[in-house]
């Protein structure tokens, strides 16, 4: 693995939003070189053929039900809705 | 009144044959807060008024049936507050006011609990010694020189120190349970999908869950029946499914666990615990988990890409202070979470980690082919020493070897109280289960309490 570079740090940190000062990014270049080394012994797992897991719940789709308001339809004919307003007039 | 009982039901046995009432019960945990909070930085928060006006409504009700009546309890400052403070221990959010409260704050409300206040936490939960607060560390109440463990330290130390009866806080990777063991406590982190997260500060949504702290598994156990289920807010939950208990459990350890990083006072205790379940007629064997070594890795490429993207919502303008007010930690982890996941790097890392995330669960759903929990080690180490671990980020990183599996597969895993280490200071493990089995680790944690005779005991 290639070493962390303190540019490649303020690429990372400009992708983050953060502004960091030189004392900084010295800081945090050998730490997080460190913790990427030690993250990429995963490439020593075999995963052919594996599908990612993403969340534990299998769970999809969580909504809730549509509720159609009958009362708020203009006429059953024409399928249109009354809905509240969002503009006034200007007088 | 003299002594604060350490148990619901003796709390609300006491407020019912009026040997106290609920005002009396708040003055003496308060005494309690304003003796020694100073020195231990515990609450960030005292919601003083809130508890008196609470106290004295069920205290003229009269009535305390309620599963939490008149129960004292603490909240991580990561939990919302409708009106009250809460910072998530960073100086982001130093005065961010919630307009609502989360599902949880307001099931205890509802179930009759009385909110005293709001704890110091490792900053947005991040950190396993409490060290990481923005506010300061939180000391351990049972040896002022060594950590709570995190991030809910604040949660873990406002019970032992007798200044609540039960605490809510979060185990995102070992956040409830490691701080439990540190401070003489029972935690509990539910199977994930178990408890509503809404109003709960965001860390890592996949591994996220809310953990309960109380001194006995009782305490848990009415916790968890008030906390779990579907509140229509959080997509993730679904209501526990009827888990059938199995009355003659076998229980399983994993031979990865034995390692070199693993304190042999750990490991001794993790034989005793064997042997005392053996003692009980419970039947005890070897299991494998292969994947152990690759939790940490896994746990550090999920968690932080997660993070990075939950925090991009600090951006000074919706809510507090802008991103130059990110602690460290919270930097680092941001950082490592937009590598992870940027082009060129994301296959090797973040992809990779979802597989091995698969992997890790396929190793669980075998062995509980073969048993029904899991007896596993929470911290490789008894509690350090405050300053011990935070020059080296890798080093506290792998504190969470233990703690991150039940997160990466979604088990619930409870935290017990075994014994102490010779320097005098608690070491526990902790049992984990398949999906929905938190009252066979309910089961399982009581039978081992009673046969040790374990008393629960505050520090001061």
């Amino acid at each position: 693995m290639a070493k962390l570079t303190k540019k490649e740090v303020q690429h990372i940190a400009d992708l983050s939003n953060l502004t960091l000062t030189d004392e900084e990014i010295a800081k945090f270049t050998p730490q997080l070189d460190k913790i990427i080394e030690f993250i990429a012994t995963l490439s020593e797992v075999d995963t052919t053929n594996v599908e990612p897991t993403s969340q534990t719940t299998g769970l999809t789709n969580v909504l809730r039900e549509d509720e159609i308001k009958v009362d708020n339809m203009l006429t059953p004919e024409t399928d249109y809705y009354k809905v509240p307003s969002i503009l006034q007039n200007r007088s | 009144m003299n002594n604060i009982p350490l148990t619901i039901k003796e709390t609300q046995e006491g407020l019912k044959s009026k040997k106290f009432s609920a005002v009396e019960l708040v003055d003496s945990y308060l005494a309690q807060i304003k003796k020694h909070n100073d020195e231990y930085n515990i609450f960030l928060t005292v919601t003083e008024e809130l508890a008196y006006e609470k106290a004295k409504e069920i205290d003229q009700l009269g009535d305390f049936s309620n599963p939490l009546s008149g129960v004292v309890t603490s909240y991580k400052d990561i939990f919302l507050t409708k009106d009250v403070r809460t910072t998530a221990g960073s100086k982001i959010l130093d005065s961010y006011i919630p307009q609502y409260s989360g599902t949880v704050v307001k099931k205890i409300e509802q179930a009759g609990g009385i909110m005293i206040g709001k704890l110091n936490c490792d900053a947005f939960a991040h950190g396993a010694s409490g060290e990481n607060s923005d506010y300061g560390a939180t000391l351990n109440p049972w040896n002022r020189e060594y950590v709570t463990g995190g991030s809910s330290s604040g949660s873990a130390a406002s019970v032992a120190a007798n200044m609540s009866l039960i605490s809510l806080g979060s185990d995102t990777g070992g956040s409830t349970r490691q701080p439990a063991n540190f401070c003489n406590l029972v935690g509990l982190k539910p199977t994930y999908g178990a408890i509503s997260r809404y109003g709960v500060i965001a860390m890592s949504s996949s591994l996220d869950t809310v953990g309960s702290l109380a001194h006995t598994v009782d305490d848990i156990e009415i916790m968890y029946d008030v906390l779990k289920g579907e509140d229509g807010l959080d997509g993730n939950v679904l209501n526990a499914r009827r888990y059938t208990l199995n009355p003659r459990p076998k229980l399983g350890i994993a031979k990865e666990y034995f390692i070199d990083g693993l304190d042999s006072e750990v490991e001794n205790m993790i034989l005793d615990v064997k042997k005392t379940y053996e003692k009980m007629g419970i039947e005890v064997v070897e299991i494998s988990l292969p994947h152990t070594k690759y939790m940490v890795p896994v746990y550090y490429i999920i968690q932080p890409a997660e993070v990075s993207s939950n925090l991009g919502r600090f951006d000074g303008i919706r809510y507090g202070n802008d991103r130059n007010s990110f602690g460290e930690e919270a930097k680092r982890r941001i950082m490592l979470g937009s590598y992870v996941l940027s082009a060129g790097y994301y296959d090797a890392y973040y992809e990779k980690a979802m597989k091995v995330r698969t992997k890790i669960i396929g190793d669980f759903d075998e062995a509980f082919k073969t048993v029904d929990a899991i007896i596993s080690p929470i911290s490789p180490t008894p509690p350090f020493k405050l300053g011990e671990n935070t020059k080296d980020p890798l080093k506290m990183y792998l504190e969470d070897l233990y703690t991150t599996s039940a997160n990466i597969a979604g088990i619930p895993s409870l935290a017990l109280p075994s014994t102490f280490s010779k320097s005098g200071l608690p070491i526990g493990f902790q049992l984990m289960g398949p999906r929905f089995s938190e009252h066979q680790l309910i089961e399982l944690g009581k039978k081992y309490h009673q046969e040790i005779d374990y008393k629960p005991k505050t520090a001061f």
